[in-house]
């Protein structure tokens, strides 16, 4: 009996076989007539009908993009290794200023009660706030659409982390904070060699939940502000009715966030410790 | 007079009830130490005694009174005084030897990296566990991770160690083993050590007196038992020593029969009793009833 991880890969690859199989015939073109009449012939033989792409043509079409995805050939015509780089750029960006004013402020709310309470109320009411309803106000107070895209980033992601530090930072044992106030440290050294540590893994997941949402954010945003992005180039190819390169471009938003969740995952992994 | 090592006087602690009123865990306490002596404290549950042991380390406040220690008040924790708490309190994110050399590093901030670690090393081989240093605590046994919290404590050299219940969580044989550990590096370091259990036969094998508290609330340190049994000691030994036994009844009488009652002296110091004065001589093969020494320890209950 082969083990359990190839019995799983073999049946991951015979469903994508039976979807794409049952995709690619439900999708067919029906067939030519005979005669065209001279309407059909005027329009290339095309059916009236529109109809999604088969996955043999998105297929074709990925092979094109992905053997050079950074072409530029102006404004509107961006190979999408460029369009990923520019939304993970924003998604990076938002999200280190987003770390930048968490995570001190996560240890701040969770060591001192008093901010807890202070600040609580505020957090509540700012966390459930969609992050696109940040952007009108964005667009006119930073008058820039890419800052505009990058402030929702920041906003988004700033909860989860937020939250998820200042709980960690709440909830680390007694005992290994008696234990640094026996050894006399004072009260940075105690949050960066014993609370930081103790409170890390439940800090790496705040910041995971966040960057997947900042991932799911940015395209929304991208759609609203335009020019660059893979957001962007969604939109950009239903206007252009170009479905191929829309199906295609929402498999790459899903590898490209399924890279960062694993790269936080790893993260994680590196920080957990086991009592 | 010469002012003692650590003198506790008239600590209390009280607490809120719950409803509405005040509860007072204990009262009055006043203790002396000796550099250099090994004391226990006995108790039932519920009399303070961890309480008291955290206002020593600084960790809890006192409703009243005060510790002084070297003619200086303690206030707040210090390196001065080590804590091995019973739950280990090890950081698991740490090596057995990275948990030491932390301690170590906060005690001597001008170390090099060399001598710490060399230092550390040593603590460790002291508890026997050279081979387990590069292990983060999850991966050691209870009585593993025991040692190195109590080589984490001695490696930083403190004046007065504090050990609250260091064994409770611990099985018997394991905890046997590592009694017999801590005989010996306290026989080699003389350490003053102030130390919670509620064992029994723990406290005679490591103490030289052993503090009596009577039940809370309002809980008093009552007597001081004197262990007139020389060192060094040893667990498979110690049994022969008819020192032991009357010492041993001295104690469980109290707790079985008197801790409800016991009063200190006027003055409200303990008192201070020695159940097998006279017959502390290890004898070989000396294994005779001792009648006289009964009725003498019976004299003391009275």
């Amino acid at each position: 009996m082969a083990s359990l991880n190839i019995r799983a890969a073999l049946l991951s690859v015979s469903f994508l076989i039976v979807a794409l199989g049952l995709w690619e015939m439900a999708t067919q073109p029906p067939e030519a007539q005979t005669g065209m009449s001279e309407y059909e012939m005027l329009m290339g033989g095309a059916d009236q009908e529109s109809r999604v792409p088969p996955p043999s043509a998105v297929i074709k079409l990925a092979w094109a993009e992905l053997s050079n995805p950074f072409y530029d050939a102006g404004a509107n015509d961006k190979g999408i290794g460029i369009q990923l780089a520019y939304s993970v750029y924003r998604v990076l960006t938002g999200y280190l200023a987003a770390m930048a004013i968490a995570l001190p402020l996560g240890f701040l709310i969770g060591m001192s009660p008093l901010m807890y309470k202070a600040l609580n109320p505020y957090i509540q009411v700012l966390r459930p706030i969609s992050p696109l309803a940040w952007m009108p106000l964005a667009l006119f107070i930073i008058q820039d659409s890419d800052a505009s895209a990058i402030f929702v980033i920041f906003i988004c992601s700033i909860w989860p982390m937020l939250l998820n530090t200042a709980f960690g930072v709440a909830n680390v044992r007694q005992d290994w904070v008696n234990v640094a106030r026996t050894h006399e440290l004072g009260p940075i050294k105690t949050a960066l060699t014993v609370i930081l540590p103790a409170a890390a893994p439940t800090i790496l997941t705040g910041m995971r939940i966040s960057i997947g949402i900042a991932w799911l954010v940015i395209v929304a945003a991208e759609m609203l502000v335009g020019g660059t992005g893979i957001g962007y180039y969604v939109w950009n190819e239903w206007n252009n009715l170009d479905l191929a390169s829309v199906i295609f471009s929402i498999l790459m938003i899903g590898v490209v966030g399924m890279l960062l969740d694993l790269a936080l995952g790893k993260a994680q992994k590196l920080v957990e410790y086991k009592e | 007079m010469s002012k003692p090592f650590l003198e506790v006087d008239g600590l209390s602690k009280v607490y809120p009830d719950g409803q509405g009123g005040e509860l007072t865990v204990f009262e009055d306490i006043r203790f002396a130490l000796e550099k250099g002596e090994f004391v226990c404290i006995i108790g039932h549950s519920g009399c303070g005694k961890s309480t008291i042991l955290n206002v020593l380390a600084g960790l809890d406040e006192a409703s009243a009174g005060n510790v002084v220690m070297n003619g200086k008040e303690v206030k707040g924790p210090g390196l001065e005084r080590g804590v091995v708490f019973q739950n280990y309190s090890l950081l698991p994110w740490k090596t057995a030897l990275n948990n030491i050399v932390f301690a170590v590093k906060a005690r001597w901030p001008g170390w090099s990296k060399e001598k710490v670690r060399e230092h550390s090393e040593r603590y460790l081989k002291m508890v026997g566990l050279e081979h387990a240093m590069n292990r983060k605590p999850s991966q050691l046994s209870g009585g593993m991770r025991q040692r190195v919290s109590i080589a984490r404590a001695f490696a930083t050299q403190p004046e007065l160690l504090l050990l609250d219940e260091p064994f409770g969580a611990l099985d018997a044989l394991t905890r046997g083993v590592i009694q017999d550990e801590l005989v010996k590096i306290w026989e080699e370091t003389r350490q003053t050590v102030f130390m919670i259990t509620h064992d029994v036969d723990e406290a005679i094998l490591l103490s030289d007196r052993i503090f009596l508290m009577s039940n809370g609330p309002n809980a008093r340190i009552a007597e001081s038992v004197k262990v007139d049994i020389p060192h060094p000691r040893a667990r498979a030994t110690i049994f022969q020593n008819p020192a032991y036994h009357k010492t041993r009844d001295y104690l469980v009488d109290f707790l079985v029969n008197r801790s409800g009652s016991a009063l200190p002296e006027q003055d409200g110091s303990p008192k201070v009793v020695e159940p097998a004065k006279g017959i502390a001589q290890p004898e070989p093969a000396a294994a005779e009833p001792e009648t006289k020494s009964e009725t003498a320890a019976r004299a003391v209950n009275a």
